[in-house]
């Protein structure tokens, strides 16, 4: 039996030619994705200052920080998560334990994935539609309200996924004592997944924390300092959207401070998540 | 409580046959009942606050419908079916159509993800085949980060970084380079903004690359390793267990992810308005400024005065949601598919 080297060869070469390329396309990917993790730390350092968090939003040509869009931004996250999570987690609690084989619930996951996938600009013109038109004024409340709606369908996945990670002994040991399903459910199955919850609350305030198309036509912006839900509110996203669309170069050393703290903060809560994960797992 | 619920009144067993104890001779007192009773309420209370949780899910996509449906009537009774192969955009005449930005939006997403899908194939191939045991979590993780990354971070590097070093460094010489070439002298033609379609589609793809890449390695993950070795053990060099093992096996999930990614691309605003020229024109060359759906939304709506104008918005708004809509429907339907196979390959 005789083989032949050049059928041999061939082989051995296209293999590396592909083993070649796929590196050279994992490098050319992660490349890209260092250069703008690069070009923001640095643009953001150099233009973080104190100023920044004590300061209000400039008029064009002055010097000013970006106090009243932290403050903003913190208000309706906290509220939007306040609002989203009793809501996220009673979803998944019925997707992970009443129904999890009911034909409604196949319906809801289907209808929770896409909504956690849909673009955000429509929530906000959802909102604009069903607050703003009936208010008519911009205003914080609105804001958040745009933001819990992305916050709902976060939850709802993670809560439904960590639920279903709980043992069904314990469910059964439970139940054996005699406890009503409530009661298995709120003093058991909530208790063991309670890490994964709120890694799913993490995610949502990382998920919400960078949104800034659903601000744009609900909370609006406000050059002020504003703690009125019932007025525009002006928030970091909206803020670095607006300033980096501008031609003054001091707006957008500012953008890049925001972006910068949005990004400082996204990160933080995404590798908290995951901590916290990976501590329950073990 | 409970084992007072259960002693009895009455002696049980009092020279009765035992089969008919347990229905004549055992009584439960009117309180102990009560509490019974009260719980089984508390559950089914808790189980209808927990159902309608549920519903809110399916009230709010609702709501997103017909609340668009209902702000888009105007501009829908007004222009019709021409709206969506009408390209003028003209707020002075109230000329409205959408066809500019249904382009853009389709081109520069399709664009964005045929550039990914193949680096991030790539990427995920090197994860889990090429790179050294220990780099692959640290690479992996930090892949996974970049994916929470919100949008406008992208879209500000893409207009302070990217495109001028694009305008000055790349554009110019690349029209040239292709000046005398057919077809690729139309699409990459005209003067170096460095914003416009292509632009927006680069940030695009990167901005989706992580998406991807996860998803492909959590499904090269789920091959089984026996496939693998089976190929390895016939002398199948890495590339061939990769081409004729790995990728046949995970095709639903890598396509399943890619239509994800689209879904993303087609909706995402803020990468895209920064960089893509809001231009209401459809131009061949891919160079020219252009303009997406949300980008126009996003840049239009708090100064869009009158009702036909605003209306015109919403109606892109509603497109917009049901072209998402049918992508990530698809995107669902591949990838629960792969979920029962996996778990009827472990099971």
């Amino acid at each position: 039996m005789s083989f032949d080297r050049r059928i041999y060869k061939r082989r051995k070469h296209r293999n590396a030619m592909w083993l070649f390329l796929s590196t050279f396309a994992a490098a050319f990917g992660l490349i890209w994705l260092g250069l703008i993790l690069y070009s923001l730390f640095y643009n953001g350092f150099n233009s973080l200052s104190p100023d920044v968090f004590t300061k209000m939003t400039p008029a064009p040509g002055e010097s000013g920080g970006l106090a009243n869009a932290i403050v903003g931004s913190v208000m309706m996250s906290s509220l939007a998560v306040l609002a989203g999570t009793p809501f996220g987690i009673l979803a998944g609690t019925y997707l992970a334990e009443y129904g999890r084989y009911a034909r409604l619930s196949f319906f809801v996951r289907f209808v929770n994935d896409i909504l956690l996938s849909a673009p955000s600009i429509v929530v906000g013109l959802f909102i604009y539609e069903l607050i703003v038109a009936n208010t008519h004024t911009f205003s914080a409340w609105a804001g958040a309200a745009a933001l819990t709606i992305i916050v709902i369908p976060v939850v709802v996945r993670t809560t439904e996924n960590m639920l279903l990670l709980v043992p069904n002994g314990l469910r059964e040991a439970a139940a054996a004592l005699g406890a009503p399903r409530a009661a298995v459910i709120k003093a058991v199955t909530w208790r063991a997944a309670r890490a994964g919850i709120v890694t799913g609350v993490l995610l949502a305030v990382a998920r919400i924390s960078g949104e800034t198309a659903p601000l744009l036509f609900t909370a609006f912006g406000n050059q002020f300092w504003s703690t009125d839900l019932n007025h525009p509110m002006s928030s970091l996203p909206q803020v670095i959207f607006n300033f980096a669309m501008s031609p003054y170069e001091d707006w957008h050393r500012l953008a890049w401070a925001g972006a910068l703290l949005i990004t400082i903060t996204v990160l933080a809560m995404s590798i908290a998540a995951r901590l916290l994960e990976s501590t329950k797992r073990s | 409580m409970r084992n007072a619920l259960l002693k009895s009144d009455d002696q049980p067993n009092s020279g009765q046959p035992m089969a008919d104890m347990a229905l004549s001779n055992f009584t439960v007192p009117e309180q102990k009942l009560a509490a019974v009773k009260r719980s089984g309420a508390g559950d089914r209370r808790f189980r209808w606050l927990t159902w309608s949780a549920c519903m809110l899910v399916l009230v709010i996509f609702a709501g997103v419908m017909i609340a668009l449906s209902l702000g888009a009537a105007p501009a829908i009774k007004q222009y019709g079916l021409s709206f969506l192969y009408r390209e003028d955009w003209n707020p002075v005449t109230d000329k409205f159509g959408g066809l500019a930005s249904i382009y853009g939006t389709m081109v520069s997403s399709v664009l964005a993800m045929f550039m990914a899908v193949p680096v991030g194939i790539g990427i995920a191939i090197f994860l889990t085949e090429i790179c050294p045991r220990s780099l692959r979590r640290p690479i992996g993780i930090s892949i996974e980060l970049l994916a929470g990354i919100p949008s406008i971070v992208y879209g500000i590097w893409g207009l302070f970084t990217f495109a001028p070093f694009f305008q000055q460094n790349v554009q110019p010489w690349f029209v040239d380079a292709v000046a005398n070439i057919p077809i690729l002298q139309d699409l990459f033609a005209g003067p170096p903004y460095g914003i416009g379609i292509f632009t927006a589609s680069f940030i695009l793809m990167i901005m989706i690359l992580p998406f991807i890449s996860a998803v492909t390695r959590d499904v090269f993950n789920t091959v089984p390793v026996t496939l693998k070795e089976s190929a390895y053990a016939m002398g199948c060099t890495t590339w061939e267990v990769v081409w004729h093992v790995v990728l046949p096996f995970a095709r639903t999930g890598v396509v399943g992810g890619a239509m994800l990614a689209l879904g993303r691309a087609l909706g995402e605003t803020m990468a895209v308005t920064f960089v893509i020229g809001n231009a209401h024109r459809i131009a061949t060359s891919l160079f020219a400024p252009g303009t997406t759906i949300s980008a126009t939304i996003a840049n239009e709506f708090t100064e869009a005065v009158g009702d036909l104008y605003r209306s015109s918005l919403i109606e892109l708004g509603l497109i917009l949601f049901f072209i998402t809509f049918v992508v990530l429907a698809a995107a669902q339907i591949m990838l629960r598919a792969l979920e029962k196979r996996a778990g009827g390959v472990q099971g």
